[in-house]
């Protein structure tokens, strides 16, 4: 049954992820790239991380998706985009990306088997124990990672604001 | 019960490198700079999607915090993208990235 479930969410995130590549609709992209995230929140709930599957559900497909689309509308990008790569550039960027691919599963396949997992002790990835670690261990990255959010809400303001010169 | 108990851990690496691969080829096969950026979120994805599973494997909640820093930074990564995306369409009116060679001596 969970084996079943992970080679759909698989192939969905592997279908959708290939969409979102080659469709010439930017908004059409947009779309396909939600459905990507949705099958990757699914893996998320499989692997026992409930509450980052609930924050990856709110954080990209309820916010950056939707500064995605805004960002489409507003520049009226939602037509077919005319311009394309020629053919040439096109097959090296799939040798490219296909070669990478080839090579990580090389390594992997070089690598020795990794041992039995262990066995699970408590839910880890509950907001309790979440919070626990969080808060605690990682007090100061969190603190840092506020600040680097001021920044980039500051600079967006600034880039995005018209000149008045 | 975690999946990461009957499914095999190489299943995951072979599917993040898979959602890796076709965001690097999205990032050379386009030119719109929206799809751009939608690739490079989708290799985030994939180390994030590859970051839970190993946390899940080894029972540490260590990944799953790093999973958290790594969305701040791809919100903030957005945030400021696409506010130079909106100034460059209002300067050269296109999204195309062969435009933006000027940098190019």
């Amino acid at each position: 049954m969970t084996l079943h479930l992970f080679y759909f969410l698989s192939f969905l995130a592997i279908l959708c992820a290939l969409m979102v590549v080659l469709e010439k609709n930017p908004v059409h992209s947009v779309l396909y790239l939600v459905v990507t995230f949705f099958a990757i929140a699914g893996h998320y709930i499989l692997l026992n991380a409930q509450f980052l599957a609930a924050v990856h559900i709110i954080v990209y497909a309820g916010a950056i998706m939707v500064l995605f689309l805004f960002v489409i509308m507003l520049l009226n990008l939602n037509k077919e985009s005319e311009f394309h790569k020629n053919n040439y550039v096109k097959g090296a960027a799939v040798i490219a990306g296909g070669l990478l691919l080839v090579i990580l599963v090389g390594a992997l396949k070089g690598t020795a088997s990794l041992p039995a997992p262990e066995a699970s002790v408590g839910e880890i990835g509950l907001v309790e124990n979440l919070g626990q670690v969080l808060f605690k261990q990682f007090l100061l990255p969190f603190e840092i990672a506020s600040l680097l959010f001021l920044s980039a809400m500051v600079g967006a303001v600034m880039l995005g604001k018209r000149d008045t010169k | 019960m975690s999946s990461i108990q009957t499914i095999h851990i190489n299943l995951y690496i072979l599917l993040s490198s898979v959602l890796f691969c076709i965001g690097v080829m999205g990032v050379l096969f386009r030119r719109n700079v929206i799809i751009v950026f939608m690739s490079i979120e989708l290799m985030l994805n994939a180390i994030n999607l590859l970051l839970v599973a190993f946390s899940s494997y080894w029972n540490d909640p260590s990944g799953q915090i790093f999973v958290f820093f790594v969305m701040v930074v791809a919100a903030a990564e957005v945030a400021v993208g696409l506010a130079i995306l909106i100034m460059i369409y209002r300067n050269t009116g296109t999204t195309d990235i062969n435009v933006l060679n000027k940098l190019k001596g």
